[in-house]
């Protein structure tokens, strides 16, 4: 149990909903969510489709801990070929939607073909339906989702939705649910906008039933009092969120800034979690309002904010002066520092949008790094953005550009098809600071060894959530090592993706591995599955999904050539800092890295791999 | 000798209200360890998790024999993560 073993098949080409059996033997090798839906996706899809084209599928999948009193069991990802990309995509998301999907009796949802007119897609317990939505194509998310309730009489729904964006083919589009958490990353709205399917409704009033109930109680019961008690995921999570990081990370000469020329950020300070706790130099009041926790969180690290009135973002907008998702860490680092831009509520407001039209706050705030870089250097000027000066530190650039790109309309368009297309198509494609075309995250690898190797291997494009060696480089966690040296980053990568691959199948969220091992969750897993779900058979489990992973992006045209890192970080030592005079070391990490994997000196995993992990 | 300190996240209650984000440039006598420091400004050692000097990590367990030079900037974290 805990699976509810029955997945939705919804074809749109033909309108259709129909239940399936869960494939139990599947469920046994590859847990559930990221694991589980990767399976499905690889066996039923040609890697070589093109990603919006009618042959591509989509899935949105749970776990099997989703909707269990499991803390953090509201996870749920998105899985398809990423539009951006190319490569595999699984976007992982929180809020309410994911337990909404096991309430109402479901795994998954595999969504294939497309369809002839708009649609959006409910669940209600066990009936669902496709309905039209040519009423709410050209809505955002944020006109959507109350929509949708409104339609069906129930405010209890809820809703995942693309916004414009996903519906103009922006290539980072996301898809968002309950308003302002994401599948963010990939173009997993873009993909689901290609299938004309706007939104996706479910309310379900069953439960999830788990295999040992007072077992299960018992030990959900001990994990959250570890959480609890650790000073990480107890205390400074929900005080300050990802935000704290902003500073340190500066600190620590790893901030990527105007599009990673430099390493340290002279506004780090302006947009830190510290900062959004101080009064506002306009009316006093702080960005941040309070913290707030998706489906059975004990952790809560979200962040609730709220735009200054008198900003010249929203002085005419009253419908922005409400409390919405604040600035996370990662939108904070891309809308600020890697676009030279230091005003709070210019980097909130950029934000509010990104959730209102489901865009990646990363891979759009990057790409505004780039598109400056490129207007600074001469390569485009007002002529090629409509008249917008895309000057590095502008907030006025950067808040007109979200609102062009959440709409696709002008200089938005260009932006939205990412760096690697836009610097590409002026003759720059140097400039563009991403892997397998998915712009990086908010660690500079010239100050974080590891994370360059993280970077390069990230079977869904430049990611820090694929292997977080951060907490270990940087923070302590769980055992510190120099960020500084490659030696050793190669297992240190392998063993955060292996154990990242087990914990994004499951229905948890990664932010509990602050404080719990894989020893943690495999009595929890154990607990509610049947089957018997130890440490070791988990961390055999992520091992196949990265193996998996790689084998569809090899067959979907990748190569060695393609874990690779642009040039400024290879060659351009870091200017300032504890990392001064240092570049990545990829080069001394990747072939140790590959015979860990059991890979050839190709990069692909050899038959004695294959066959040790069943793949 | 004159050094920079930065507090942050919690630890920020222990810096005297005159510091601007966080930070402020302190007199220390010469040879100071980074525990006389932090002592000096009441901070618990025990809540001290992330301690960089000029960027550069130091362990707790160091606190009391790493001496600082003039010119240094300390920063301290209690335990934090992000992501």
């Amino acid at each position: 149990m805990s699976w509810t073993r029955k997945i939705l098949r919804v074809n749109l080409t033909e309108g259709t909903c129909k239940d399936e059996p869960l494939n139990m033997e599947w469920a046994d090798k590859y847990l559930g969510q990221r694991g589980l839906a990767t399976k499905y996706l690889v066996e039923e899809i040609d890697p070589k489709c093109d990603p919006l084209g009618p042959d591509n599928k989509i899935i949105y999948a749970t776990g099997p801990l989703t909707g269990t009193t499991a803390s953090t069991g509201g996870r749920y990802s998105v899985v398809t070929k990423g539009a951006l990309t190319g490569a595999i995509a699984c976007s992982n998301s929180g809020g309410f939607f994911g337990a909404e999907m096991k309430f109402a009796g479901y795994d998954m949802i595999i969504v294939e073909g497309v369809s002839k007119k708009p649609v959006y897609l409910t669940m209600i317990d066990g009936n669902c339906e496709l309905h039209d939505a040519s009423d709410l194509w050209g809505k955002s998310v944020w006109e959507v989702d109350p929509a949708i309730k409104a339609k069906h009489q129930d405010p209890m729904m809820r809703v995942a939705a693309i916004g414009i964006s996903g519906e103009q083919g922006v290539l980072y589009a996301c898809v968002v649910n309950d308003l302002h958490r994401a599948a963010g990353r990939s173009g997993v709205g873009a993909v689901m906008g290609s299938k004309n399917l706007k939104a996706i409704g479910i309310r379900g009033t069953g439960g999830v039933n788990v295999d040992d109930p007072k077992k299960f109680m018992a030990v959900t019961a001990e994990k959250k009092a570890i959480l609890a008690e650790n000073a990480v995921t107890g205390q400074a999570l929900p005080a300050y969120g990802t935000q704290v990081l902003m500073n340190v990370i500066n600190e620590s000469g790893a901030l990527p800034t105007r599009n990673f020329r430099d390493v340290q950020f002279e506004g780090a300070h302006a947009i830190s979690a510290e900062a959004m706790a101080e009064p506002s130099g306009i009316d006093g009041k702080p960005n941040l309002l309070t913290n707030a926790a998706c489906f059975g969180c004990t952790i809560g690290c979200g962040r609730i904010s709220k735009i200054n009135e008198e900003h010249y973002t929203v002085a005419n907008k009253p419908e922005y002066w409400h409390a919405s998702g604040g600035l996370e860490y990662e939108a904070a680092w891309a809308l600020g520092a890697a676009t030279g831009v230091s005003d709070m509520d210019a980097l909130t407001y950029a934000n509010f949008i990104c959730n209102e039209q489901g865009i990646d706050p990363i891979s759009f705030g990057a790409t505004v790094g780039a598109a400056m870089e490129l207007y600074e250097d001469g390569v485009i000027t007002s002529k090629d953005t409509g008249g917008l000066e895309m000057k590095f530190g502008s907030p006025e650039a950067l808040t007109t550009a979200v609102e062009l790109t959440g709409k696709a309309e002008g200089f938005g368009k260009e932006l939205g098809m990412g760096s690697a297309r836009l610097t590409a198509k002026y003759g720059k494609p140097e400039l563009s600071m991403t892997v397998k075309g998915q712009e990086f995250p908010a660690y500079d690898p010239r100050g974080v060894q590891g994370m360059g190797l993280t970077y390069a291997t990230s079977n869904r494009g430049a990611c820090h959530l694929r292997s977080y060696t951060v907490a270990s480089e940087i923070m302590g966690i769980p055992e510190k090592t120099d960020p500084h040296v490659t030696e050793g980053k190669a297992g240190l990568v392998k063993a955060f993706q292996d154990a990242t691959g087990a914990v994004d199948s499951s229905g948890l969220c990664v932010f509990t591995t602050f404080a719990w091992t894989l020893d943690d969750f495999a009595p929890q897993i154990d607990a509610a599955c049947e089957g018997n779900w130890t440490t070791d058979k988990l961390a055999e489990v992520g091992e196949r999904i990265w193996n998996m992973e790689r084998q569809f992006n090899l067959s979907a045209g990748f190569t060695a050539a393609d874990d690779n890192l642009p040039q400024r970080l290879l060659k351009d030592a870091a200017k300032t800092g504890p990392a001064e005079g240092l570049t990545s070391g990829l080069d001394k990490m990747l072939p140790e890295y590959y015979e860990i994997r059991g890979w050839t000196k190709e990069g692909v995993p050899t038959n004695e791999t294959v066959s040790r992990l069943a793949l | 000798m004159n050094i920079t300190l930065k507090l942050y996240a919690a630890l920020g209650d222990f810096l005297p209200p005159e510091a601007h984000e966080n930070t402020i440039d302190v007199d220390v006598p010469d040879g100071a360890t980074i525990g006389e420091v932090l002592t000096g400004h009441q901070v618990p050692l025990e809540s001290c998790h992330l301690i960089l000097i000029n960027g550069h990590y130091h362990h707790r367990d160091s606190a009391a024999s790493t001496q600082l030079s003039s010119g240094d900037t300390l920063a301290v974290w209690p335990p934090i993560a992000g992501g």
